[in-house]
């Protein structure tokens, strides 16, 4: 099955051996999507590995974002003004949105529901059009750095976003009514792709694929980070196990992102959006096109990027698909030693044959959907 | 403090003879332990003090900074605790094989096939070991330090000639 398969959801290939219609073996390929993103870090500075973290998980490209910078801010301890932390965890919770919103569709889409496809994609434009109101690209946003954010949000930003987490709610009930009590889903969904909480941990499932086997655990309470302990949303949990659960897991995460973004809307103040930090920040764009010492002190930055202190530091962050985790070691110099992404996509896909094992070949199909994998990610 | 961290207070009584040093930056804790000890020291870890998920496993390569070149990261979280534990261990150029940590967390397999597959680390009693990123005809390791950036037979980049 696979590569070119349509619901592998990019170059997935599948090896399976069958008995009749029923799975006996699965054996992943993967690789096809191999750029070699964490032997290019090794050669670039700081600043320069944000744009290639925009494409692990294309789907998400601010959590991918969030997670490296708030890495790299940890090794230098440089502190975020608070209107940046807040721009970044809408921008997360937004993400968080278009990303189960591919999934959503997609998902429905290779069971055979194709109206929710067409729907989520008209909401999933929303969110393309606000990541090109701040940051000029759709997809691969490149709009985080190391102590802020490149540049303030325009005013029409918070009214735009403020509309969008508004309607979505009513979206999200149609959805609902397109699938939760549609016989062909419940079908296809209840008693697919089951595994249990201690095979999860067992196999490193992380994110709502883990919460949806009853296992309470989400980053942003546990381990919280970027101010996100100033919010309150709830951690919805699972409790079958399968395919069905994990799809109600993420539907009530969509609304709780929605709650989470209303919130930093009314948080969101005026103020600065990087941190006064000259050895590691870009200067103001002004003080570039203005002065020489600011055109000297972006040049300084732009070509040699800033030396880190010796040591290595591990940030995790969830992000729609699980825990995406940045390890960097550092050697004292401005570029890293090492740096190494968790990405859980990969792992979360090691699953795959504990969940498909004995079942149909056409079950296998939902799995997949379920996993919400990337490619992109997987194989960096 | 790295001290009053429970899992090193408990490792410094069971395995004081392997534990080769700890370390506290930004507040993380990276204990250092000898490759003999590995796969007790994680076994312990995940019965005794609830280390039940294995998050991350992968290597970095020294050459030329380090007496032993690769060194083995295994990062692990309690998700009763919620707290992370970094343990790392020595692995020598000469004698590149560690014990698999399949038989304690069964996510470790891809993780030590993904480190065979770019270090070029073997692992004594894994199930599968074989290539997963590269294709099974790949010759050498391409997250080594010595193996070149823009792969093998090939002249190094030298930005735009126009």
């Amino acid at each position: 099955m696979g590569p070119q398969h349509p619901s592998t959801h990019g170059v997935l290939r599948l090896v399976l051996e069958l008995d009749g219609e029923v799975i006996t073996k699965i054996t992943p390929h993967i690789g096809y999507l191999h750029r070699g993103i964490e032997k290019l870090s090794e050669y670039r500075t700081y600043h320069q590995i944000l744009p290639l973290t925009d494409r692990l998980d294309y789907l998400a490209p601010m959590s991918n974002n969030l997670g490296y910078i708030l890495a790299v801010e940890k090794l230098m301890a440089v502190e975020v003004p608070e209107r940046a932390e807040t721009i970044r965890i809408i921008m997360a919770e937004l993400t968080r949105l278009e990303s189960h919103l591919v999934w959503i569709a997609c998902h429905a889409l290779d069971i055979g529901a194709m109206t929710v496809f067409i729907y989520a994609f008209r909401e999933r434009e929303t969110v393309m059009e606000i990541y090109e109101l701040i940051s000029g690209a759709r997809m691969t946003s490149n709009f985080f750095r190391v102590g802020g954010l490149s540049q303030d949000v325009p005013d029409e930003f918070a009214k735009k976003v403020g509309d969008f987490v508004d309607v979505m709610p009513g979206y999200l009930d149609q959805y609902e009514g397109l699938l939760t009590t549609n016989p062909i889903w419940l079908k296809r969904t209840v008693g697919n792709g089951v595994i249990s909480a201690e095979d999860a941990v067992d196999f490193g499932v992380t994110g709502p694929a883990l919460r949806g086997s009853g296992v309470d655990w989400d980053l942003r309470r546990d381990n919280p980070y970027s101010g996100y302990d100033k919010y309150q949303f709830q951690i919805p949990v699972g409790e079958n196990c399968d395919t069905f659960d994990r799809y109600k897991v993420r539907l009530i995460e969509m609304r709780e992102a929605c709650k989470i973004v209303r919130q930093a809307l009314d948080r969101l103040k005026p103020g600065p959006v990087l941190a006064d930090c000259p050895q590691v920040c870009y200067p103001p764009k002004e003080n570039v096109y203005n002065s020489i010492e600011g055109l000297i002190h972006h040049f300084k930055i732009a070509s040699e990027g800033f030396p880190a202190p010796e040591g290595e530091v591990y940030q995790g962050v969830e992000a729609p698909k699980g825990e995406l985790g940045f390890y960097i070691v550092s050697d004292g110099g401005n570029k890293p030693e090492r740096l190494r992404i968790r990405p859980p996509s990969f792992i979360n896909l090691q699953a795959i044959e504990k969940m498909c094992l004995g079942s149909m070949v056409a079950d296998l199909v939902a799995v997949i959907g379920t996993l919400d994998i990337v490619l992109g990610e997987i194989d960096r | 403090m790295a001290e009053n961290n429970r899992a090193v207070i408990k490792l410094k009584e069971k395995f004081t003879s392997s534990i080769i040093n700890i370390v506290e930056f930004r507040g993380e804790v990276t204990v250092t332990v000898a490759k003999d000890a590995i796969i007790d020291i994680l076994s312990f870890l995940k019965q005794s003090l609830q280390y039940n998920l294995l998050t991350d496993l992968t290597a970095i390569d020294y050459l030329g900074k380090k007496e032993d070149r690769f060194m083995m990261v295994y990062l692990l979280y309690s998700i009763p605790n919620k707290d992370r534990l970094r343990i790392k261990t020595v692995v020598s150029e000469v004698d590149c094989c560690v014990p698999s940590a399949t038989q304690v967390w069964r996510t470790a397999n891809w993780l030590e096939r993904e480190v065979y597959d770019l270090f070029g680390i073997t692992f004594d009693k894994h199930p599968d070991l074989r290539r997963i990123l590269m294709t099974d005809d790949w010759i050498g390791h391409p997250l080594r330090k010595d193996y070149p950036l823009q792969g093998p037979d090939r002249d190094p980049y030298k930005g735009r000639l126009s």
